[in-house]
């Protein structure tokens, strides 16, 4: 059963049983790879896209439930036009490995959309579902606060 | 001649035409190596550290990059004799090969403490390294990376840039002194400027031209912080992992292997799982199956469908009885007594006598990207795409799985979604190439489910410690310990080259024999357990247990000697080793160390010394409202010359949250043989919330460069769970510390 998806602003025409969770349709289906995959059972962030807007863990998002336009890693900005929020991590050399980056970038880009100035409790509360392995807390936590300076200039 | 200068004539830097342009690197130490890049016939043959061509400047950093900025340092070190600038050149890992050895890897195992070395050590180890690329060391572990590229890499681009400067010399009719060089140019006395490019295929016509090094006080790169050259690919979600390998026709792929870790697989019915959907083919890999499919979701539910029935381990079934057997083997002679200072067998009048216990369990690597490995097997070869520590092995064991020749295997580096050691083994190469074998032309990802990954590590073996230690007029006068663990080390050998590894075994001790305090009777016995349990290399490796072991008996001595932990420490290191005892000192100053903390507020210390780089760590916990949260940390390390500052400062921060995750939440638990961890909400990890805020310092008072990637951690455990006592008077001897403490989750 083939099911329609808009993705970073272009439609896709998917055709999955509909339980397969959109990180997979993205990843294997789609060939949209920076959005990862680490648990599968909601508990790293890894995963996190944007679904109408709002950060969701796309591991356990079944493609029956994605019932609005989709934003990626890839739709927030790309090597040649960087979003702020990317511009902000690179400037604070945030990644090691980098392989959670992705989801903690989509976690932070919704803190920000609903919080101009996030705390340093606000970004705790907000970025607890995002696992790093590699430990770059700090410097996620500087660089959040960075874009945030950084939008309110803009 | 002194060994080094042997040593270095040994690392010949040449030179060979290639299409339109020269490569410059490494031969071999008696013939040519192979060069992957494959130059045009009748070339010489060498392994490039430098490639100029039309394109421009190519550097290959053939280091695994997973986390530490070692793509980003070791370019530098070769654009710092080369005059590139970072963003303009090209950086690739390149393919596997043994010019690319890591001449650092056996020099950390030779015997001696490490700090007290003497220069004649420091040379030899420099002459073992050689013997690394007679051995395929082409790897990435060990905090080795810059230890090995100092000299050579910076030697690389030297020659590279006085050979250009050769061809400039001669177009211009100038003698190459007049010659400078800037950004990839050549710049004439006149003032004109030639792009290296440009002089590509002259200078692939002359001879290399070798140079002296640079004097440190002109280097624009080493000892600054550079911007990350992975940085915008890991912001973006652009840079490639294993698991983001993509190709025409490719098919998807997991495993599904045998819970009880060695054990072989009896019969499986896959008659449900065949007709699921996206399912292609199901594969009988030998001790477990694959599921070959459409996409990597509908695959792990067919594997998860498929029904198996196991062998049972080759080790005891349950965590307790593997410990039983760990006690086991204080019962033999030990495999090695590394130190064994003064008497530790003769009374010591008036002093006062202490003895502990301690365990540490099995530790999961647990890597952010899961175990993953693409492989295509082509008419004449295979090909895989992976993030491997090992590209010479990885090639190695992929040629014999699938019954080639090594030349006939082409392993592509990618970035690696973290390593901590769990990528320096073959296991996931291996299961990929079987994989790929069951369809050939086929190009196969093959990825492991969290719980796969988890459930089937070469785990950080669990350890056990007796020790005895006293003090005397307020100092440590004897320790005595005793540790019993399996080796991964024998292990390792074992399984790559297939024969029994045996010998006194260095790692297994490593951060108790060789630590830099002044104690009179100072005595360290290692024990192998006889366990057969798939051990392996765990950040850090014998120092993440035998930190913990020493640390936090250090911290018994001093209470029973009725001394500040941080003062007692620091007399003892002062004896022994000045650079680890400014490390303390640093770290006391930080932090505003008095000894004394508020009520509810808990303080550690704890100092370490691993892979040529002391570290001392003060950790602070708050009590708020029963819940104990890790609140502020300080590190001070001195690993000598810093190349790239920023990367020290995140690796030691990372490598102190790897062990904190670990000393709070980690353990490999058994039962029926198999493991009883599944995926991150088992087996957690500090997270933003629980993490603490740090300062970091980085001295440079070390003779001999150091690591930085692992020795971050060993102090980590015993300085969390020092605070703990501080805060709370309980000594917790057995981690994780939530089993005895009400940790902030
Ligand atoms: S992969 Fe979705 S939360 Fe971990
Ligand atoms: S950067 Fe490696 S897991 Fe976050």
């Amino acid at each position: 059963m083939a099911t329609t998806l808009t993705i970073n602003g272009k439609t896709h025409q998917v055709d999955l049983p509909d339980d397969v969770p959109l990180l997979w349709v993205l990843r294997d289906e789609v060939g949209l790879t920076g959005t990862k995959f680490g648990c599968g059972v909601a508990a790293c962030g890894a995963c996190t896209v944007h679904i109408n807007g709002e950060a969701v863990r796309s591991c356990q998002t079944p493609l029956s439930d994605v019932d609005g336009p989709v934003t990626t890693i890839e739709g927030v900005g790309t090597p040649e036009s960087l979003a702020t929020i990317q511009q902000a991590w690179i400037e604070n050399q945030v990644a090691q490995c980098g392989y959670c980056q992705s989801g903690q970038i989509m976690q932070a880009a919704s803190l920000l959309a609903e919080n101009s100035a996030p705390t340093d409790a606000d970004i705790d509360d907000a970025m607890q579902g995002n696992l790093c392995r590699c430990g770059t807390y700090p410097r996620i936590r500087a660089a959040i606060h960075d874009a945030a300076t950084k939008l309110k200039e803009a | 001649m002194g060994i080094g200068k042997i040593l270095r004539r040994t690392f010949l830097i040449g030179s060979a035409a290639i299409v339109g342009g020269v490569a410059f690197g490494a031969y071999y130490v008696t013939r040519p190596a192979a060069n992957p890049l494959k130059p045009r016939d009748g070339e010489a043959a060498l392994n490039p550290f430098v490639m100029i061509d039309q394109n421009g400047v190519t550097l290959f950093a053939p280091r695994a990059e997973m986390g530490q900025g070692v793509k980003t340092s070791w370019a530098a070190l070769i654009a710092e004799e080369l005059d590139v600038d970072l963003e303009q050149v090209n950086v690739l890992h390149g393919p596997a090969a043994a010019a690319y050895y890591n001449s650092a890897f056996l020099s950390d195992g030779l015997p001696g403490k490490g700090y007290d070395k003497s220069e004649f050590q420091h040379n030899l180890g420099e002459a073992l390294g050689v013997i690394g690329k007679s051995l395929s060391l082409h790897g990435t572990g060990g905090s080795t990376s810059m230890k090995d590229g100092f000299i050579r890499m910076r030697e690389a681009g030297a020659s590279a840039r006085e050979t250009i400067k050769q061809a400039a010399a001669e177009r211009l009719g100038v003698d190459r002194s007049q010659l400078k060089t800037e950004a990839g140019h050549v710049i004439a006395p006149d003032g004109t400027t030639i792009p290296y490019a440009e002089l590509a295929e002259a200078t692939a016509t002359l001879d290399p031209v070798e140079a002296e090094l640079r004097d440190p006080s002109e280097w624009r790169y080493l000892g600054r912080s550079q911007p990350r050259l992975d940085m915008v690919g890991k912001s973006t979600g652009t840079a490639e992992f294993a698991i983001d390998v993509r190709l025409p026709g490719m098919k998807f792929a997991t495993v599904r292997r045998n819970p009880k870790l060695g054990g072989g697989m009896k019969s499986f019915d896959d008659s449900g799982a065949k007709s699921m959907p996206g399912v292609e083919k199901i594969v009988d890999i030998g001790d477990g199956i694959a599921v070959i499919g459409t996409n990597t979701w509908l695959v792990i539910q067919a594997a998860e469908a498929v029904e198996i029935k196991w062998e049972d381990a080759p080790y005891p079934p349950t965590t307790d009885a593997i410990f039983a057997k760990i006690a086991k083997a204080f019962d033999g002679s030990p495999n090695s007594t590394m130190r064994d200072d003064g008497d530790v067998e003769a009374a010591i009048e008036g002093a006062t006598e202490i003895t502990a216990d301690y365990t540490a369990p099995y530790l999961a690597h647990s890597t952010m990207e899961p175990m993953t490995a693409a492989a295509q097997l082509g008419s004449n070869g295979l090909q895989v795409w992976t993030g491997t520590q090992m590209p010479l092995f990885a090639q190695m064991r992929a040629a014999s799985v699938a019954g080639l020749e090594s030349e006939q295997v082409e392993i592509n580096t990618t970035y690696l979604g973290g390593g901590f050691g769990r990528r320096l083994e073959l296991d996931f190469v291996e299961v990929a190439v079987k994989v790929a074998m069951a369809v050939p032309g086929t190009p196969v990802l093959t990825t492991w489910s969290r719980e796969e990954d988890m459930r089937h590590d070469y785990f950080r073996p669990g350890a056990m410690a007796r020790l005895r230690g006293a003090v005397k007029g307020g100092k440590a006068v004897l320790i005595d310990g005793h540790v019993a663990a399996q080796s991964p080390v024998q292990q390792a050998v074992e399984r790559i080259t297939g024969m029994a590894g045996g010998g006194p075994d260095k790692v297994l001790v490593e951060g108790f024999f060789n630590q830099p305090y002044a104690i009179p009777n100072y005595r360290m016995s290692g024990y192998v357990a006889d366990v057969k349990l798939p051990v392996g290399f765990w950040r850090s490796v014998g120092n993440s247990y035998n930190g913990f072991f020493h640390e936090t008996f250090m911290d018994e001595l001093a209470h029973a000697a009725g001394r500040d932990p941080l003062a007692f420490r620091l007399e003892h290191a002062r004896d022994e080793w000045d650079v680890a005892a400014r490390c303390l000192e640093k770290v006391r100053d930080m932090s505003g160390w008095t000894g004394k903390t508020p009520d509810g507020v808990g303080r550690g210390v704890a100092m370490t010394y691993s892979f040529g780089t002391p570290v001392a760590q003060v950790i602070e916990v708050v009590d708020e409202n029963g819940t104990i949260r890790i609140n502020k940390a300080w590190i001070a390390c001195d690993m000598g010359l810093a190349i790239d500052p920023h990367v020290v400062k995140a690796q030691m921060f990372g490598g102190m949250m790897y062990g904190l995750s670990a000393a709070c939440f980690g353990e490999i638990t058994f039962d029926g043989g198999e493991v009883e961890q599944w995926n991150f909400p088992d087996y957690d990890a500090l997270r933003m919330h629980t993490a603490p805020q740090v300062e970091v310092e980085v001295l440079e008072t070390n003779r001999f460069m150091g690591g930085a990637g692992e020795p971050g951690t060993p102090p980590s455990m015993p300085a969390l769970g020092n605070a703990l006592f501080d805060l709370t008077g309980n000594r917790a001897r057995t981690l994780p510390l939530s089993h005895t403490f009400d940790l902030l989750i």
